[in-house]
């Protein structure tokens, strides 16, 4: 077992390594680095653009240029926003931590009511409630986060007030302006919106994964053995169906990593998140190379995470494949 | 005969499918005594699996059950749903088919074992899991101890399949229902399993329903035959005189597709079973059967004494044959 | 058991009376052929002129009116007109984009599946790496990487045009579908029949034709219907960021018309924001219950949930 997760985990380094280099190099074709450097600093002396191109690894070859863009990065030796010249770290970690805390809230709502429902339609296939739940899965799959996004802003942002005189969940930013410290009463107010329209799209998709291989599992034989030996109905469910059930649902989860990221991206440049999403958008708009590779490594990491994540449960909740 | 440990009186199961009820079942009755193995025989579709599904309540939703299944003098049919529970795994319990896929794959086997036990029993887990080793030794898995704490897929199908009999008889069952147990397996590992049931069988006296259509498998272990064809009984009684002296022209056609001594060739039975979305008005073989006379088709023939058996077949006495014929 | 039904159908005979008997695609098939009727014909059915304003000024954010059935625009033209022309573009779009990605997923999936090997392990590692990789962001940086490379320019078109938006949208789309077909492949090849025929002496690139494609059409279908979805909101997910096409001399797209809503929310014109959503929802949702039904119908085994 540790040996496999072991394993798995060699390879993600240059996994890591080669599909950063592939960004580096898209990067720096689709940005020109150097053209959006003289934009935003048009009397740059000679010396700061020769400092920003070793910093940045913009040489002439790509090969090179990588690796020395590289040295810098994991010694920390970060180059500053083009725009501004701002340190790239602090703002970064605070849109990380604004949008880990958007996404967990959006799956931790999104997977349990997606499993929950998956489960109920589960139950009755055909039934009623199997056909209410389907209908909303797909209305959820079908409506893109930034419609619901701009429809919740629509309802929330000017009826809500103009019918009820006061805004329950305002649709922008984490706290009002002016705003200092730490209010978790408004913070989850601020959250709301952007969460919802989030969680839709974690909901639509789970709870149709887990019907399906629900489904498929209730159809097995050691369903009937389970209810042969005379266990409570939900016992049978539980330990039987939905333990099973879950296996395929975990693996799939793991390629969904980046559907919530997208999701995330966009809904939080509708509501004004300062996320990851709003930080990538602004500094996709200026072509700012120092803010967007570390961000571009740490999407790539937290998806080959997520994969190796999802690995390592698939084999812990499956014996059949746990193969040293 | 009051003395049924198990008795069926008049079972019958419908499914509604998309093209119209399907009677699987239709009027069967079957009395096992305390401690006997009783073997079910019948070919696929003859509603011997059905009946006894029926009788542990593990039919899906969309089957009609009516008639009267007592166990123990208690009636399952009608009963509320945690009754059936607490029968069901304790006292009626239930060997299938295909050990490949009668065990979850994800939990140990021992684990699964214990879940029987302490599902029925007030017993801890500690002593659960020491009971449970003394099951998997009992059907002769050797290294019980090293092979609780490992997966179905650890285990060969022979292997499973007394896992899966361990299971069964975790609770002390006064019955065991054994759908086709052997089915699935090798020839040389069939006879090892029948070879646990019977151990099972004389060890508890545990009574034993051995549901197949090998007559092969009915003559080595089975104390008493009840004969199925298209959902209705045909022929039932103690093992000898159906081998001996068959009554009804199915069990012979059945005996003498069987290859035996003296015989040059084996002889199936001509033409299929007949279709159970419009099953016949009168007796289900007689489309079959080369002694049919119009009284045959007229009316459903119900199990009536002749010489030791009880047969369906109404011309018995005219047919009456002594040995095989 | 059960003696054969008396009349025994074929399996696309069976497969049509399994997506008739799904109402609800039927009723979105109706939608959606209704739909695109109209915007064939858009000349008929479009009131107004794609740039045309309703009126003289002042013209600008009616609410709808007689004169301009679902309202105008900043600049006075009318919404439902604009409407029209616009989902004739993303339907276009999407349906371009979608024969093209799974023409490329079909290709990459059976070459993966027939070859095995090595080819196959990095063709669907690739592929695993796209499906992960967050849409929008590789998206955007895979646009403006190609639009920086002169020559492919002057094949695929400015970044701005049409047809680099269908390039690209299939350069992301074709995954899917070579999943599927890969899956397919390695499904089928194990069957005794595909063993038959290679021992009978087949090509394999009779195989291929006479039945690998009958047996993948279903799943192939399937994923058609779900890659135009995927096109015609990909589209709309670039235009809502402005990096969507610019069809130029006025012309629109549902996702340039959604993108307006954005600024629309904030001001209050519902109108603005309202109808070119719903326009895109009813065609994605339509299209999705279309694609399921067709999954449910193509693939017997879904039976067991109905």
């Amino acid at each position: 077992m540790f040996r496999f997760a072991l394993r798995r985990s060699a390879w993600a380094i240059p996994t890591l390594l080669l599909v950063t280099f592939l960004v580096y190099i898209a990067l720096r074709m689709g940005t020109d680095p150097l053209a959006s450097y003289m934009r935003s600093n048009p009397r740059a002396t000679h010396t700061k653009i020769e400092q920003y191109k070793k910093l940045n690894g913009l040489g002439s070859n790509y090969v090179t240029g990588y690796f020395s863009w590289l040295k810098n990065f994991v010694t920390f030796n970060w180059p500053r926003s083009i725009k501004g010249s701002r340190e790239v770290w602090p703002e970064l970690k605070d849109a990380i931590a604004n949008s880990a805390r958007l996404g967990i809230a959006a799956t931790a709502v999104g997977v349990s009511v997606g499993l929950g429902i998956g489960i109920f339609a589960a139950l009755r296939p055909g039934g009623k409630r199997d056909v209410a739940v389907n209908t909303v899965a797909f209305v959820g799959i079908s409506v893109p986060p930034y419609i619901s996004a701009i429809l919740l802003q629509l309802v929330f942002a000017v009826y809500w007030s103009k019918w009820f005189g006061n805004s329950l969940f305002p649709t922008s930013g984490v706290y009002p302006p002016g705003q200092d410290g730490f209010d978790l009463v408004l913070m989850i107010k601020h959250m709301a919106l952007p969460t919802v329209v989030v969680a839709i799209q974690v909901i639509a998709v789970y709870s149709r994964y887990m019907r399906s291989s629900l489904l498929d599992v209730l159809n097995s034989d050691y369903m009937r053995t389970a209810r042969s030996k005379g266990l409570s109905e939900f016992r049978i469910l539980m330990r039987h169906g939905v333990r099973n059930a879950l296996i395929p649902v975990i693996t799939i989860a793991a390629l969904d990593i980046g559907a919530i990221v997208g999701g995330l991206i966009i809904t939080e440049n509708i509501f004004d998140y300062p996320g990851t999403g709003k930080y990538f958008l602004s500094a996709f708009g200026n072509g700012d190379f120092p803010l967007l590779m570390p961000l571009m490594v740490i999407i790539v990491a937290s998806v080959l995470l997520f994969n190796l994540l999802a690995d390592i449960s698939y084999a812990v909740l499956d014996p059949r494949i746990r193969l040293d | 005969m009051s003395d049924s440990i198990l008795q069926i009186r008049d079972l019958r199961v419908t499914f509604s499918t998309q093209m119209g009820e399907l009677r699987a079942v239709r009027g069967v009755d079957v009395d096992v005594a305390p401690g006997e193995i009783l073997g079910v025989v019948g070919e696929s579709g003859s509603g011997k699996s059905v009946s006894f599904l029926a009788a542990m309540g593990l039919l899906p939703q969309s089957a009609t059950i009516t008639g009267s299944v007592k166990l123990d003098g208690i009636e399952l049919i009608g009963a509320k749903k945690k009754a059936i529970r607490s029968v069901r795994g304790r006292s009626l319990a239930m060997v299938f088919q295909d050990p490949l896929s009668a065990l979850n794959p994800v939990h140990r086997v021992g684990d699964q074992i214990v879940e029987m036990i302490q599902s029925h029993q007030d017993m801890n887990t500690h002593d659960a899991e020491k009971r449970a080793v003394e099951l998997l030794e009992i059907v002769g898995i050797p290294q019980p101890n090293d092979r609780a704490r490992q997966y179905p897929h650890e285990f060969s199908g022979g292997m499973r399949q007394r896992v899966v009999i361990a299971m069964a008889i975790a609770n002390n069952p006064k019955v065991l229902i054994a759908d086709e147990p052997t089915t699935a397996l090798d020839v040389t590992v069939q006879a090892q399993i029948l070879e646990v049931i019977q151990r099972v069988q004389q060890t508890f006296g545990t009574a034993v329903v051995l549901i197949t259509h090998d007559l092969g498998v009915i003559a080595r272990v089975a104390d008493s035959v009840n004969v199925m064809y298209a959902g209705r009984n045909v022929e039932s009684g103690p093992v000898q005189s159906i081998f001996d002296h068959p009554s009804h022209p199915y069990t012979r056609g059945l005996l003498s597709s069987l290859p035996h001594e003296g015989a040059d060739r084996l002889q199936p039975i001509a033409g299929f079973p007949p279709n159970m979305l419009a099953p016949p008005s009168g007796c289900g073989f007689a489309p079959r059967c080369e002694f049919a006379i119009d009284a045959c088709n007229a009316e459903l023939p119900t199990l009536q004494p002749f010489d030791d058996l009880q047969t369906s077949c109404i011309r018995a006495v005219d047919l009456r044959i002594g040995g095989r014929s | 058991m059960i003696d054969e039904p008396l009349v025994s159908l074929s399996p696309r005979q069976m497969a049509w009376r399994r997506f008739a008997g799904h109402k609800a695609a039927l009723i979105c098939t109706a939608i959606l052929s209704f739909l695109v009727l109209a915007v064939i014909v858009s000349p008929l059915t479009a009131r107004y002129g794609v740039n045309q304003s309703v009126k003289a000024p002042p013209n600008s954010y009616l609410p709808p009116s007689k004169l301009a059935w679902l309202g105008t625009d900043d600049i006075g033209r009318d919404l439902y007109s604009r409407l029209i022309y616009g989902t004739r573009v993303s339907l276009l779009i999407g349906l371009f984009s979608a024969f093209i990605s799974v023409f490329v997923g079909c290709v990459v999936g059976a070459v993966a599946g027939f070859r095995g090997g090595r080819f196959d392990d990095v063709v669907m590692r690739i592929t695993d790496l796209f499906l992960a990789f967050p849409f929008l962001v590789a998206l955007l940086v895979v646009r403006n990487m190609f639009g920086s490379i002169k020559w492919l320019t002057y094949i695929i078109g400015d970044v701005s045009s049409l047809r680099f938006i269908i390039f690209l949208l299939s350069f992301f789309g074709w995954m899917g579908v070579a999943r599927i077909v890969r899956g397919q492949v390695l499904a089928l090849k194990e069957r005794e029949f595909i063993e038959a025929a290679r021992a009978s002496g087949a090509s394999r690139a009779y195989i291929i034709k006479r039945h690998l494609l009958p047996n993948s059409i279903g799943p192939i279908m399937v994923a058609l219907t779900f890659s135009v979805v995927g096109a015609i909101s990909g589209e709309a997910t670039l235009s809502f960021f402005g990096y969507g096409p610019q069809p130029g001399a006025g012309a629109t797209s549902l996702g340039l018309l959604v993108g307006q809503a954005k600024g629309a929310v904030q001001t209050g014109f519902w109108w603005i924001a309202l109808f070119p959503c719903l326009v895109l929802v009813v065609i994605s949702l339509c299209i999705n219950f279309i694609g399921d039904a067709l999954r449910d119908a193509t693939d017997p085994r879904m039976d067991a949930g109905k």
